[in-house]
């Protein structure tokens, strides 16, 4: 990796404005910087600021960007009002990358499509103007919803899914004060050039994500993902989804999908068909395939439109079974072994 | 040789003395603790951190390095590039034996492929010379490139792997054809695929004058010392090679390659320690891989369902500049009883890095494919497939006619499927669940030959009883620490307590190639034919002196256990230290070598049944191996413990040879777009979560003297088949392509 | 200037005069201390062979930086047993064959380590699998690593257990 300077932010005043790539749990970040596509000149630590703690707020959570990914997920209020965002986060990386990695840095990880990881080939997203590399090549793992001929990626964290059908606010600090976003559309779709805005500005931060009271949601939510190996693996695709039920019908429904786009992918269609609808597997398949409307495949990955689609009915079923007292041996999996009898 | 590693095996736990007992290895406290030294752990004063640079085309040559800009960075030392690199004292293409690849060590510009080096860059620090190698972003003159199987005409050719014929023909195939009952073509593919060893390669090397010191993992010591020295110009005897722990070899760490020389040359021209470790990303390239295959196999089957002809073709990838052919239709030789038998390999040439071999060269992607078309050849009969298999049960080899040396396949068959409860199977496709998921069992057939090599070794005696055991073996992982000694103790008739192994180093007699599944038998014989020369030494004294209780005993009149010599006719004996003392010696030497005698008349093969219950989810298509149960018969087992270890290991490259492991390129670039462990997946735990081998008894009077075969690769064969009949048998869609992807079971 | 590094490493303090501010902990354990039974297999977090405890937590040692964690509370390979007396840990490492080259091996014990103090996976063989899985094997000991992890937490709780009631 490239030299750089590198110095400590102890306050969120001093990281705020601060020039230069911020480092939390660094797993990403130093990744990047190992495989040359990220050479920043400045390194600041923002590891020690005091974001981490998980808070309660108006009914909710709000959970400090420092707070590890390990930590969210055996959070006892989290498992019991946010049990799909405990599955997704026990379903990503491995136990000690979520043992280092932060809040704000998982929303902030970068794309694993490797034409974007692989600084010789062309990348919008890495070198805008180059063009996509993606694009005609190896596309099996690419998206299928929101993507333009500038850019294909998807946007691999599988936190970002759950908290994106929690209707979870990033809040974000900046030399021009507060600025709150959803989840749902932090992440930038591409532009037709495959750039689009940055989701931070120059010196902003990330403090905080705010998760709103779950109400009935809380009980009937899950996340699954499909992936090439039972475990330490990124999703070919991913479901959240969480319905609130009262005497068999569904008054609320939530439901994002993971793998399939440069952010997580609310499907609003599915959530508004869903309302109002028995808790029915017919209800359930309807919305599911409501769940991929507008998708096409950007290469190679035609059979992620149908797997999306069946993983978010898989999902949803699951969620309507109920969450378990306890999180499956095999968080997510398609073998959690909850509903295969 | 005070710098040798001797292994003393504290801590291991005693189960019983020797060969058959399941010994701890000796070598545990060492790999649990941290001291285990590997290449990369060695720190000689002085050190210089060397980092390739490699190439990011396929083909073309480099135009221009910003050689200033790299020596510009603080810490680099020295940049070696085509127009700077120190040179071999011979030709890089030099053929000194057959197992020599191109040396790549910046002879020239051009570039052959994606990954290959292209400068050197030495540093004070790591992370200098990580960085003084991204700052030399070569520019490139690019030329047209292909990277897969299907870029290229097939040639034709004589030989594959390791010198084989390319094509068996026996009987008259066409003519069983013609009057077959049914005909079965199946095609397979296979991918190319990584070894992905956890320790990269590595090398730290160190000149005293013109004596060089090399710490590298490597699998055949010996032949590598003289390789080192050929290409070097400089005499073996100027050469110590250390490899006491390879971090796992799986074939790719028994070819030296132009990395390590290119340390060596930089420590010489430097006069400075060098250590050299591959990124990961740069074992995707130029240290080996297993090439992709296209097999087609036509079963032909008489009305009873015997097998009246097998077919068994191979199309596989080489490099532009070497040779080594999958010999993947050689799986068909010798398995099931096919009067008509016919096999060939047809290479191509792609500008990818040269293959080699990976666990179970040929036999795993060989097995692969033909376990597949018995499955779908049993379908045709209408049969189970274990009854299938039993069916057309080779009685003797049908390629040579030969009888075989041991052959304990029929009790592996009764064993696995006894325990894994076949007889329970519902023939029809997609007829069995588990909740929602589908659940498949499927079968196969493993089998490995049985090769011997080369090794010598020295055992000696010392008068306090204990015993010095010599021989340079390699010990990647297969417990030979462990199981020489085990065999070792049993030669020299002494508790293994008493035995000191002194191993891993190139002064030390040339144990051979740890590779073929065959270290075990070669260093094994040799081992133990020193203890039992130095034991023979022994008895002559004893039985010629009169003081001796064993006077006039004669050499076959004593055996030796427990450290004594007992009289075959009477009770009496004398420890070994008694009868050293009175002779006035320190010491007994004993040597021995182990090696195959003339040709061989039998056929000689490890054989197994595996046996895979596989869970699938009908919708998404993902498959978790649920249950994975092996039975092997392999002649005397050394260490029940350890060869288990080994059995299980194939059988979980097994899992990722069917389900996960592939390079995926890209095609334009020649670049591999997964060339790291988060994109080339290997089975993690998760993924195994039941699995067993057993062992059946197999005693073999002709594979060696001590009956021994081997446990190393044939876990792979028999299971790839096995786990893709059993999603086969889940899903009702056959396999034609491994690793089986999810998308295309749904 | 050459900044300087606290660390206490396996319980011993250590000031350490940073040649290179881009060094990880793992190269810093390796090729500044020597301390090199810690292993690098990916360099990228993909394969668990670094893993130390920071702090008590099991991490990739390989992904992060050495400043970033100054102060901290490193418990490596070469900290755990008492000296001849190995941690239950690595003892059911040996008995049950959880290795076989041994390369892994160190990050797979301290990874065990991390599990066991975790407590989530208790006795439950598939909990232990999941939370060994960032720990790459490619001999391919995961058989005798999960029966490994199982006894030791066993092994553990009842050493525990003869603490509390003593």
């Amino acid at each position: 990796m490239n030299r750089f300077e590198y110095s400590r932010a102890e306050t969120l005043g001093a990281a705020v404005g601060a020039e230069g790539a911020l480092l939390a749990g660094g797993t990403n970040l130093l990744d990047l910087m190992k495989i040359g596509v990220a050479t920043p000149e400045r390194l600041v630590d923002i590891s020690r600021l005091s974001l981490d703690r998980i808070e309660e707020s108006a009914g909710g959570l709000r959970i400090g960007a420092m707070v590890r990914n390990a930590d969210i997920a055996r959070d006892p209020q989290v498992l019991a009002r946010y049990p799909a965002l405990a599955e997704a986060l026990l379903s990503g990386a491995s136990a000690q990358l979520r043992n280092a990695a932060t809040t704000g840095g998982n929303v902030m990880q970068a794309t694993r499509c490797s034409y974007f990881q692989d600084p010789l080939s062309p990348c919008n997203r890495r070198a805008p103007g180059s063009g996509c590399g993606a694009l005609g090549g190896a596309t099996r793992n690419h998206a299928v919803l929101g993507w333009t001929e500038g850019c294909i990626a998807v946007h691999p964290s599988d936190m970002c899914v759950a908290l994106a059908a929690y209707d979870a606010v990033v809040e974000i600090t900046g030399p021009e004060g507060l600025r709150e976003v959803p989840m749902e559309e932090f992440h930038p779709l591409p532009d037709a050039e495959g750039s689009g805005a940055a989701p931070l500005a120059p010196g902003e931060i990330i403090t905080h994500i705010r998760l709103p009271d779950p109400r009935a949601l809380a009980r009937n939510a899950r996340y699954v993902k499909l992936r090439e190996r039972t475990s330490f693996a990124f999703a070919i695709v991913s479901a959240a989804a969480a319905l609130a039920i009262e005497d068999g019908v569904i008054t609320e429904a939530r439901l994002a999908l993971g793998g399939v786009a440069a952010r997580p992918w609310r499907c609003r269609a599915a959530e508004a068909a869903l309302k109002g609808q028995p808790a029915t597997a017919a209800s359930f398949a309807r919305a599911a395939e409501l769940a991929t409307e507008g998708a096409r495949p950007s290469g190679d990955n035609a059979a992620k439109i149908p797997l999306a689609q069946r993983i978010a009915l898989r999902a949803l079923e699951r969620a309507a079974a109920g969450t378990p007292e306890r999180l499956p041996a095999l968080p997510a999996s398609v073998f959690a072994g909850d509903d295969n009898g | 040789m005070d710098d040798l590693m001797n292994m003393q095996g504290q801590g291991h736990v005693r189960l019983g003395s020797s060969a058959g007992q399941a010994l701890t290895r000796r070598d545990g406290i060492l790999k649990v603790t941290g001291a285990a030294t590997y290449a990369a752990d060695n720190r000689p004063d002085g050190l210089l951190h060397a980092v390739l640079a490699t190439a990011g085309i396929a083909k073309g040559r480099v135009t221009h390095l910003d050689v200033a800009a790299a020596e510009a960075h603080p810490g680099v030392v020295k940049v070696y590039t085509p127009q700077t690199a120190p040179r071999l004292a011979v030709s890089p293409d030099e053929k000194i034996h057959p197992f020599v690849w191109r040396m790549e060590t910046l002879t020239d510009d051009s570039v052959r492929y994606a990954g290959q080096p292209i400068a050197l860059v030495l540093a004070e620090t790591l992370e200098a010379a990580t960085e003084g190698a991204r700052l030399l972003a070569p520019r490139y003159e690019t030329e047209a490139h292909g990277v897969t199987l299907d870029d290229a005409e097939p040639f034709e050719t004589d030989t594959t792997a390791f010198g084989r014929p390319a094509g068996h023909s026996s009987g008259d195939v066409d003519a069983a054809r013609a009057t077959a009952a049914r005909h079965v073509s199946t095609t397979v593919e296979t991918s190319q695929q990584y070894h992905n060893a956890i320790e990269p390669h590595a090398i730290t090397a160190r000149w005293e004058g013109d004596r060089l010191e090399i710490d590298t993992p490597n699998q055949a010591i010996g032949l590598s010392k003289q390789t080192f020295a050929a290409f070097l110009g400089i005499d073996p005897s100027q050469i110590v090679l250390r490899s006491p722990f390879l971090g796992g070899g799986f074939g790719s760490k028994a070819i030296l390659y132009g990395g390590q020389m290119l340390a060596i040359l930089s420590a010489r021209d430097l006069g400075r320690p060098v250590k050299l470790v591959l990124r990961r990303d740069q074992m995707y390239g130029p240290v080996g891989h297993r090439a992709p295959t296209r097999q087609a196999l036509q079963i032909d089957l008489d009305a009873e369902g015997n097998i009246a002809a097998l077919e068994h073709d191979t199309v596989t990838l080489t490099s532009t500049f070497d040779q080594f052919l999958e010999s993947a239709s050689n799986a068909s030789h010798s398995l099931y009883a096919a009067p008509n038998l016919r096999t060939s390999h047809r290479g191509r040439r792609a500008d990818v890095g040269t293959p080699g071999p990976m666990r179970a060269p040929g036999e795993a992607p060989g097995s692969a494919a033909l376990e597949i078309a018995m499955d779908a050849a049993a379908q045709a009969a209408g049969m189970d497939p274990l009854e299938f298999r039993l069916k057309n049960y080779a009685e003797s080899d049908p390629s040579t006619g030969m009888a075989f040396s041991s052959k304990g396949l029929r009790e592996c068959y009764a064993e696995a499927a006894k325990l894994f409860g076949w007889a329970e199977r519902s023939a029809a496709p997609r007829s069995m669940r588990q909740g929602r998921l589908l659940k498949g069992w499927g079968m196969g057939t493993a089998q490995f030959p049985c090769p011997m090599f080369q090794a010598a070794a020295h055992a000696t005696l010392r008068a306090d009883g204990s015993a010095v055991i010599e021989t340079s073996a390699a010990d990647m992982g297969q417990g030979a620490w462990t199981a020489l000694a085990q065999i070792a103790a049993d030669g020299l008739g002494i508790d293994i307590d008493k035995v000191e192994f002194r191993s891993g180093h190139s002064d030390l007699p040339d144990a051979g190639v740890a590779g073929g599944s065959g270290h075990t038998a070669t260093a094994g014989t040799a081992l133990f034919n020193a203890g039992a020369d130095a034991v023979r030494q022994l008895a002559e004294l004893a039985t010629n002196d009169p003081a001796s209780p064993l006077f006039g005993a004669g050499n076959a009149g004593v055996t030796a256990r427990s450290g004594r010599l007992y009289r075959n006719d009477d009770e009496r004996s004398e420890a070994y230290e008694d009868i050293l003392a009175r002779a006035g010696l320190e010491l007994v030497r004993g040597e021995g070598t182990g090696a195959r005698e003339g040709e061989p008349d039998r056929a000689m093969f490890s054989h197994g049944a595996v046996f895979a219950e596989v869970l699938v989810d009908p919708d998404l298509g993902q498959v978790r191996v649920s249950r994975l149960i092996g039975a092997f018969a392999a002649g005397r087992i050394v260490n029940p413990r350890l060869a288990r270890s080994q059995l299980l290991g194939g059988m979980i490259w097994g899992i990722g040879m069917a389900l996960q492991e592939e390079a995926v390129h890209d095609t334009r670039s020649g670049r591999l777009t997964n060339a790291d462990l988060a994109g080339y997946h290997v089975p993690v735990n998760a993924d195994v979560p039941m699995i067993e081998a057993l062992t059946v008894h197999e005693d073999d009077p002709f594979v060696n003297a001590l009956g021994i075969k081997g446990v190393g690769e044939i876990g792979v064969t028999g299971t790839v088949g096995a786990i893709g009949n059993a999603v086969w048998h889940a899903t009702g869609v056959q396999p034609t392509r491994f690793p089986i992807h999810p998308e295309s079971l749904i | 200037m050459t900044p300087t590094l606290n660390l206490t490493i396996n319980g011993v303090p250590q000031q350490i005069a940073l040649d290179d501010p881009r060094a990880t902990l793992l190269d810093v354990l390796r090729e500044r201390i020597g301390l090199t039974g810690t292993k690098k297999g990916c360099d990228r977090g993909q394969c668990g062979a670094c893993t130390v405890l920071i702090d008590g937590r099991r991490m990739n040692s390989c992904l992060a930086l050495a400043l970033s964690h100054d102060g901290a509370e490193i418990t490596t390979v070469e900290g755990l047993a008492d000296g001849d007396q190995l941690h239950p840990v690595q003892a059911a490492f040996i008995a049950h064959d959880g290795f076989q080259c041994g390369y892994c091996t160190p990050g797979q014990i301290m990874s065990a380590v991390g599990l066991i103090a975790e407590g989530e996976a208790g006795l439950d063989p598939e909990r232990v699998r999941e939370g060994m899985s960032g720990n790459l094997c490619r001999c391919a000991a995961y058989a005798g690593i999960t029966e490994a992890v199982l006894d030791a937490t066993r092994e553990i709780a009842a050493g525990t257990e003869k603490r509390e009631t003593a």
